[in-house]
Parts: C-alpha cells; sequence; structure tokens
C-alpha cells in the first residue's frame, strides 16, 4: 500500500437496499458499513446473490429504479474538497459526481462500449460531459488515457471502433475511460471475469498500476479469490447481503474468523490437490488397461467453420490427435476460442468434423450420417456448460432426467420410468422429492447435479463435460466436482472434462491436453503438465493463475513478469 | 405432465403445467390480474369488464335481445322504417326496418363467429408453418418467410375483399359469409403467427436443452413437439388479444364495403354502419351510432386486455407493489434528514463506521 492518508474517498453507512419484485420485497444488502481510502484496494467478495454487486453499484447511484436505498454513501472527491451523500443526490448532481469522483469498470467489455462510434469518441464524450473541453483537447486526452493503460500506437487506434481490438484490450479502454477524469475511486464489477486467464493476469497488472500511478482508489468485486489475493489490500466478506468478515487481506488468507469465510476459502480448488487422487485411480486400474480399445480417437482431426461472405474460414480445430480409454478422464484445457468446445460437441455429433478422423465407440464421425449415430448417442452422456438453459423450463426435473430412458425406448413414459429417475437423483444426491420441481425452482447446482443425472441416465461408456462448473459458485463446485470424482469412480466411465479452469482439471482428470489456438500443444498426465510444463503457452497459463494466497500470488507474480 | 400438478390448491384444475403460481391461479389472464397493480390494473380490469359483456352478450343474444335480427314485423304489424327509439324500439329501428338494438345484439355473436374462426384457424395455420420453417431451415423457410412478406405488402383490407370474392363469390350465407370473413382475416394474419413462430423458433433451437435433446438422440418430431413448440407459443395470448380486435375491424370494414354477410342471414354492424350512411344527413342519429359504439367498444375492450397483456409480460414494463412501509419516492427525497449534513460532519461519519 502506498502512503495511505486517514482519509477516506467512500464512506458506506448503515446502508440498505431493497428491491420491489414479484414476490415482494427482496432485501438484497442490509445494514452494510464500509470505507475505502485514498489508493486502496478494497475487495468485496462474496457469491452471486451475496449483495456485493448492490453495494458497489449504489456508490454511483446505478440501482433500477425497484431498488429502496436506505442508510448513507459519503463520497469524497479526490482532493478531498468536496463530499457528497450519494443517496440524497439529485439526478442532476449524481451525473456531475458520476465519473469525476466515481467511475466504473464494467464486466463484459464488449457490451460496455458502444460498437458504432469509435473508442478515442467515447472516452472523449465523458470528458466533454463534465468540462469545458475543445474536441482537440478531449483527443488529446484520450490519446494520452489510451497510453498510459497500454494501448499500443494509441495516436493512431484512437479512432479505431470497438471490433477492431481484443477482449483484453477493450477491457483496457474501459479502464481508460473510467480513469479519463481522475476520480478518486473505480469500481470494478468483475472485471476479469470475462477475460482469459492469461488476459486477466495483464488487467489485473494495470489495475495495480492505476492504483500506483494514478493513486486511485479500487472497490473491486469478484468471486475469484485467487484474484483478490493479488490485488487487494483489504477485504469485506459478504454473505446473504450482510458484511461477515473485514480485514487486511493477510490476515483473511492466514487467519480468517467467520465460518462463512473459512468455508469459502476451503472450497478453492487449488493446483496439486488432485495429484494424490490420479495415483491412487493410475494404481487401482486394471493390468492391460492401457492396450484396452479407446472409447475416443482423434487422428489429425481438423474442424473448419465455413466462412461468412468474403470472410475466411474459421479453422478452429487444427490437427489434434489424443485418446480416451476406457475408465478415463481426459481434462482438455484452453481459453475461449482454443478449440476445447468443438472437440467436445464434434464428439457428441452436434458439430461436423471436416478433416482427419474421429472415432466414437469405434464409429468414424468423420461423414457420420445424424440417423447412423443416433443407435450411438445412448453410449454417450453429455452435461452441459449452463444449468439454467439446459433444462427445458416447461418439464419437470423428472421428466427431464426421463427423457433419454423414453427416447432409447428403456421407459414408455416419463411416468414409467420414475423408478430410475429417483435412484439417479439419489445417485447425485438430490431428494426424490425434487423430481416434481421445475429447473427454475432449483438452485444453479442443484440443477448442474440434475444434468448429471440426465447425462448418466442411460449408463454411458462415456461422458462429455462441457465446463459443467463455470457458472457455479466455488462452494456448489466444490460438492459438484467432488460428487462428479465419486461418480466417476463408481460408474467408471471415460470422461472428456472440458474447462478454462486448470485447478479444476487437475482435480478430476488422469491426464491432460492444453489447446492453443486449435492445436494441442501438451498432453500428459496431470504431474507433467502442470508440474514441469513443456510448452511456452502451458507455462505461461500456468504463472498467469492466480492462488489464493497473497504471498505465494506475489510470487508467481514476479515469475509471470519473468514469462511475459 | 400429470405428476407435475399433484400438490396444488385447487383440484380438479386445467393441465396449466409449468406455470408458475400453480391452481386455478396460475390461468393465463388470472395470473396478470394478480400480479398487476395501478394503471396497469385498471387497463386490465376495464379490458375484461368490456370483453365480459361482449362474451356474455353473444352468448345470450337469444335471450337478451327483443326480436330477431331479420325480424321485419310483429303481430303488431311491421315495424316501420328509421322509428325513433320508443318504448318498442328501444333504439329505433333501421332503415330496412330492422330493430336496432336487437341487429347490435345479435351482431356480437357473428363478431365472435368470426374472431374465434380466423383466430383459429391462422393459429394452426401459422404456428405449424413457422415451427417448420424455424426448425428445419433452408429453401422452405425462405420461401415462406417470402410469401409472409409479400402478404404483408398488400393493404389488408384489399387483400380481404380479394379472398373474399374469390371464396365465396356473392354467396352470403351465414355460414359462408363468417367462413369468407374469416378466411379471408385467417390470410391476413397467418404471417403474423408464422413470423412470432419461427422467430421463437429459431432462438429456441440454439438454446443448452435443445441441444442436450439432440445429444440424447431424440427426433426431429419429438424435439419440435415436446421442446420448441410449447417454449414458442408463450407469447400468442398476447398476438391473439391484439388479432381480435384487429379481426372485428376487418369483418366490420367488409361488412362497410359491402363484402360482408348479407341481413337476413346474419346481424353485422359493418353492414348496418353502411346502410346508416345516408342516414347521417338527414338527422337519424341512432342508426349509426349504435352499431359503432358497439365495434368502438368492443375493439377496446380487447386491445386494452391485449395492451395491458403484454406490458405485464415485460419485467421492464411491469409496476410493482411495494411494501406497505415504503412509498415508492423516498429514494428520491431524503432520508438522512436535512441534506446538507453530508458537507459538514463528513469526518465524524467517517470515524463513526470504522
Amino acid at each position: 500500500m502506498t502512503a495511505t492518508p486517514a482519509r477516506d474517498v467512500v464512506g458506506i453507512e448503515n446502508l440498505s437496499v431493497t428491491f420491489a419484485t414479484d414476490a415482494g420485497d427482496v432485501d438484497a444488502v442490509r445494514d452494510v458499513s464500509l470505507t475505502v481510502g485514498a489508493g486502496e484496494v478494497l475487495a468485496i467478495v462474496g457469491e452471486s446473490g451475496s449483495g456485493k454487486t448492490v453495494t458497489a453499484r449504489s456508490i454511483l447511484g446505478l440501482l433500477p429504479e425497484t431498488a429502496l436505498t436506505r442508510g448513507a454513501i459519503l463520497l469524497t472527491s479526490k482532493d478531498g474538497d468536496e463530499t457528497h451523500d450519494v443517496v440524497t443526490l439529485s439526478r442532476r448532481d449524481l451525473g456531475d459526481v458520476r465519473g469525476r469522483d466515481a467511475a466504473m469498470v464494467f464486466q463484459e467489455p464488449s457490451t460496455a462500449l458502444n460498437p458504432v462510434f469509435p473508442v478515442g469518441w467515447q472516452i472523449a464524450e465523458g470528458l466533454r460531459a463534465h468540462g469545458a473541453y475543445s474536441r482537440k483537447e478531449a483527443r488529446a486526452k484520450a490519446i494520452d488515457v489510451l497510453r498510459r493503460v497500454g494501448i499500443p500506437n494509441p495516436e493512431e487506434r484512437v479512432d479505431h471502433y470497438p471490433h477492431q481490438f481484443s477482449g483484453g484490450q477493450k477491457q483496457r479502454i474501459v479502464i481508460a475511460q473510467a480513469l479519463a477524469l481522475d476520480p478518486g475511486v473505480i469500481i470494478a464489477d468483475e472485471p476479469t471475469t470475462a477475460l482469459d486467464v492469461t488476459v486477466q493476469a495483464e488487467i489485473l497488472d494495470l489495475l495495480r498500476r492505476c492504483r500506483d500511478e494514478f493513486g486511485t482508489a479500487i472497490v473491486l468485486i469478484t468471486h475469484n479469490m485467487g484474484v483478490v489475493a493479488d490485488l487487494a489490500d483489504r477485504v469485506a466478506v459478504m454473505y446473504q447481503g450482510r458484511i461477515v468478515e473485514q480485514a487486511d487481506v493477510r490476515t483473511l488468507f492466514s487467519a480468517p474468523v467467520d465460518e462463512y469465510t473459512r468455508q469459502l476459502l476451503g472450497s478453492v480448488p487449488r493446483l496439486g490437490e488432485g495429484r494424490a487422487r490420479t495415483a491412487d485411480r493410475a494404481t487401482a486400474r486394471a493390468a492391460g488397461w492401457q492396450e484396452a480399445t479407446p472409447v475416443v480417437e482423434a487422428r489429425d482431426l481438423r474442424i473448419v467453420y465455413p466462412g461468412r461472405l468474403r470472410q475466411p474460414d474459421f479453422v478452429a480445430v487444427d490437427g489434434v490427435s489424443f485418446a480416451i480409454r476406457p475408465g478415463e478422464v481426459l481434462g482438455l484445457v484452453g481459453e475461449s476460442g482454443s478449440g476445447k468446445t468443438t472437440i467436445g460437441r464434434a464428439i457428441a455429433g452436434l458439430t461436423r468434423v471436416t478433416g482427419g478422423s474421429l472415432t466414437v465407440h469405434g464409429a468414424e464421425m468423420n461423414g457420420m450420417k445424424e440417423r447412423a449415430f443416433r443407435p450411438l448417442r445412448e453410449r454417450i452422456g453429455f452435461v452441459f456448460q449452463d444449468p439454467a438453459s439446459s433444462f427445458n423450463p416447461l418439464l419437470t426435473i423428472a421428466d427431464a432426467v426421463a427423457e433419454p430412458l423414453v427416447v432409447h425406448k428403456r421407459a414408455k413414459n416419463p411416468q414409467e420410468a420414475r423408478g430410475r429417475v429417483d435412484e439417479l437423483l439419489e445417485a447425485v444426491q438430490l431428494p426424490k422429492s425434487f423430481g416434481d420441481r421445475f429447473p427454475h425452482e432449483l438452485s444453479g447446482g442443484q440443477r448442474q447435479r440434475a444434468s448429471l443425472a440426465r447425462a448418466l441416465a442411460l449408463d454411458p461408456e462415456l461422458l462429455i463435460a462441457d465446463e459443467p462448473t463455470s457458472a457455479l459458485d466455488v462452494s456448489v463446485q466444490k460438492r459438484v466436482l467432488e460428487l462428479f470424482d465419486e461418480l466417476q469412480r463408481e460408474l467408471g466411465f471415460a470422461c472428456l472434462f472440458i474447462s478454462h479452469d486448470l485447478a479444476v482439471v487437475d482435480l478430476l482428470a488422469d491426464r491432460i491436453a492444453v489447446l492453443y489456438k486449435g492445436e494441442l500443444v501438451e498432453e500428459g498426465i496431470g504431474e507433467q503438465v502442470l508440474g514441469a510444463p513443456q510448452h511456452p503457452y502451458t507455462q505461461r497459463l500456468l504463472a498467469s493463475l492466480p492462488v489464493p494466497d497473497p504471498d505465494e500470488q506475489a510470487r508467481r507474480r514476479a515469475q509471470w513478469d519473468r514469462l511475459r | 405432465m400429470a405428476t407435475s400438478i399433484t400438490a396444488v390448491d385447487a383440484p380438479g384444475d386445467l393441465p396449466a403445467a409449468g406455470r408458475r403460481p400453480r391452481g386455478w391461479r396460475g390461468l393465463p389472464v388470472i395470473r396478470q390480474l394478480r400480479q398487476s397493480v395501478g394503471l396497469q390494473r385498471g387497463m386490465l380490469v376495464a379490458g375484461l369488464i368490456l370483453t365480459g359483456i361482449f362474451l356474455l352478450t353473444a352468448l345470450f343474444a337469444p335471450l337478451l335481445a327483443p326480436y330477431e335480427f331479420n325480424q321485419l314485423r310483429d303481430a303488431a304489424g311491421s315495424f316501420g322504417a328509421q322509428q325513433a327509439p320508443s318504448s318498442e324500439h328501444w333504439l329505433g329501428t333501421t332503415v330496412g326496418g330492422y330493430d336496432v338494438l336487437s341487429r347490435v345484439i345479435w351482431g356480437t355473436r357473428t363478431a365472435l363467429y368470426v374472431i374465434v374462426a380466423a383466430v383459429l384457424m391462422s393459429i394452426v395455420i401459422g404456428v405449424l408453418l413457422g415451427l417448420v420453417a424455424g426448425y428445419f431451415g433452408g429453401w422452405l423457410d425462405r420461401v415462406l418467410v417470402v410469401v409472409a412478406d409479400a402478404i404483408y405488402a398488400f393493404p389488408s383490407l384489399l387483400l380481404a375483399i380479394v379472398v373474399g370474392i374469390v371464396l365465396n363469390g356473392g354467396e352470403s350465407s351465414l355460414r359462408g359469409g363468417i367462413m369468407a370473413a374469416a378466411l379471408s382475416i385467417t390470410v391476413i394474419f397467418v404471417p403474423q403467427y408464422l413470423r412470432v413462430v419461427r422467430a421463437e423458433t429459431v432462438r429456441i433451437k440454439a438454446e443448452a436443452y435443445v441441444e442436450s435433446a439432440r445429444v440424447i438422440g431424440a427426433s426431429n418430431w419429438r424435439i419440435m413437439t415436446r421442446h420448441v413448440f410449447r417454449n414458442a407459443t408463450r407469447t400468442l395470448p398476447l398476438i391473439v388479444t391484439l388479432n381480435a380486435s384487429e379481426a372485428i375491424l376487418t369483418l366490420a370494414g367488409l361488412g362497410f364495403l359491402g363484402f360482408g354477410i348479407e341481413p337476413t342471414a346474419a346481424a353485422e354492424w359493418g353492414y348496418d354502419l353502411q346502410k346508416a350512411l345516408s342516414d347521417v344527413t338527414s338527422g337519424i342519429w341512432w342508426t349509426s351510432l349504435f352499431p359503432g359504439l358497439a365495434i368502438v367498444l368492443v375493439v377496446m375492450g380487447l386491445t386494452l386486455v391485449g395492451e395491458s397483456l403484454n406490458d405485464l409480460a415485460d419485467p421492464r414494463l411491469r409496476t410493482r407493489r411495494r411494501g406497505p412501509a415504503t412509498p415508492a419516492d423516498v429514494a428520491e427525497t431524503s432520508v438522512v434528514p436535512g441534506s446538507p449534513a453530508a458537507d459538514s460532519s463528513d469526518l465524524d461519519h467517517g470515524k463513526g463506521s470504522l
């Protein structure tokens, strides 16, 4: 922390926020008091629905009309001259305060920028709203701030449109927009959640520089404990609208006081945890396992999406070879756009194979007809990424889980399949009575477990799990992963586990394959890939993964700087 | 489906499975009625009352109407043309010698027949085509969309007239007239249903639950009927109510232009209005006022229902009930009494919270 003056830029006192909804009033934030010192990074951590975003957005008065705010939010300008209570400010005064005293960085950089205006114009717009800048001055200022957030060649790029920038660069521009008026505090709402880990490390680096060079305080909202360890000075843990613990970052990670905080920290997956398990499994295997016919085998697999008018074809998967043997879990890791989901979809017959060879259960997928593949489908289960959308909202859970049984004629109708459905629900540790509920009546984790039940209904020999836990909170994620591991050992299905999170893959997979831009750059058992990575991309990926330990993370950061 | 609605507070309800609050409260219009507040509720209630009166009148027309729609004389002799309102003829008689009140009341039946026939036919055809077009795509989809666009390009009344002539060629019986009117309205409405259902289908086709059904190995027919159909048709009740009012206007327009139903076959407001055209200049107001009023009230009732259902279906437009202790405008006014307090006492506050 830089020398902190005894001055607070944000002081929240007894803040309560209530939303009027169809189901009556909902208390999102209850009696929260917080302060943010000048030049300090305060992380607000919590799971979805804990009220962390609402608390932070209320600092800028950015709540919807259905919200009712009580309490006081005192926002002090950077030079310390003026203090306003945001709760009582009129709409016009709020406009003055926003951007000048406090600014916001949103989660999804691709939607926070208007696609029809050049980025320079969008930065200048904020400037012109707050003072007499001529067009030229505003432009000069925009170029300056773009340079400071690390956009190369800003004189030229200031006239470019958002789509001409990469995701990480867009987030830099959003941060530049927030920094343009040199506010006392930036509210960053999950600023790196939508980004890949390697890009995330760069953005975190930039935010750290914001604090050091601009002296800006940052309110960082995140669910990622690694990010907290990397950036925060102080941490506030929120649970069900209340702050359960507030502490210095080192104290919080080394000696958490509250039960909930301890549980939260305990459920974060850490690299290296899975090695013992993998070793266990390896010894438990019967001899000759290595020679068994693979369930899935890819040789020089190539998948190309045809380009649209006057655009070149997009090669999603380029010459990938791998095999999954019976009972083996292959973890497929890669960033967005690396082709990992495409491979999973190709195995399930959802995406056409355009080159090379892919055999699933002995059938060649290149040139496969849907009709010929249909009988094989009962030997494949698929768990989708988003549990919210993978269930038909009009069918009960029991009906949805019974669907594969009915389709493959193991049961005439969902009622007849109910016995088996109850068994499956029990296997995924859901009460039988949940079968009568509709998907929206279940939480995300429960839905994902039901999704697992559906995938396992036909006792498949192969399960494809496409980022099954990325939409879940960490504590829920942990339980789903444990359940997954248990079921895998019990039922012995082979599995392709797709994830962007190395720690999650490490926990489950026997072997790990790393994809980068459609190519398989490294493959091997967890110990090799994570312990002694050979390919520079894997090394970078590993180094950029923030770990939930401030001191360890500081060391890793130094290592990452060297690799860059 | 039967398993899904076991423990509900009202037994023997309709199989409205999947609606959020179960039981009778989950039925489409009733759910919205319970959900609405303030002006939106007023609009919905007014619309429902008008629509209710319309439906009841149509149902009990034989009891309510003093005479038949095509009755020209009773035991006391001929009614006489253009008689002013009196105790025998509360709303007077028309130029053709019919009782205005009876014609207006019987007219609700004709209107209802046409609405039901037109909306049913257009839903069946439109939804089916929309599902097929959206789900399979390809050349069939393109052809259907082009045809739908071409139909859009015609003025709807002109199209209705052409269809009317082609279909009944001057025939004007009750069934023929109603079917002709209903069919011509159907032709105009099918593209609307097609487009709405097609757009929804295209969206739902990309949803994970449809993909998951495909991974399971479900056939196209099963996916279409079980997963896509019910999800794609959830917005239809809104279009139906709005279309119903449009159907009445088209029917009246056809009648007014002389392509409707003959007075001996059924009572029809548009036809009566047209016959009353010359009366207006000679100071005979009752022949045109009442059929006109009937059209306006029914259209208004249906439109109010449709519009408020539309608003209620959109969470951004829906107003919500607030808790009794939280008046709506507190956030705008003040919580800390005397807002300048923020300027003077910020230091104390800052310390106090630590």
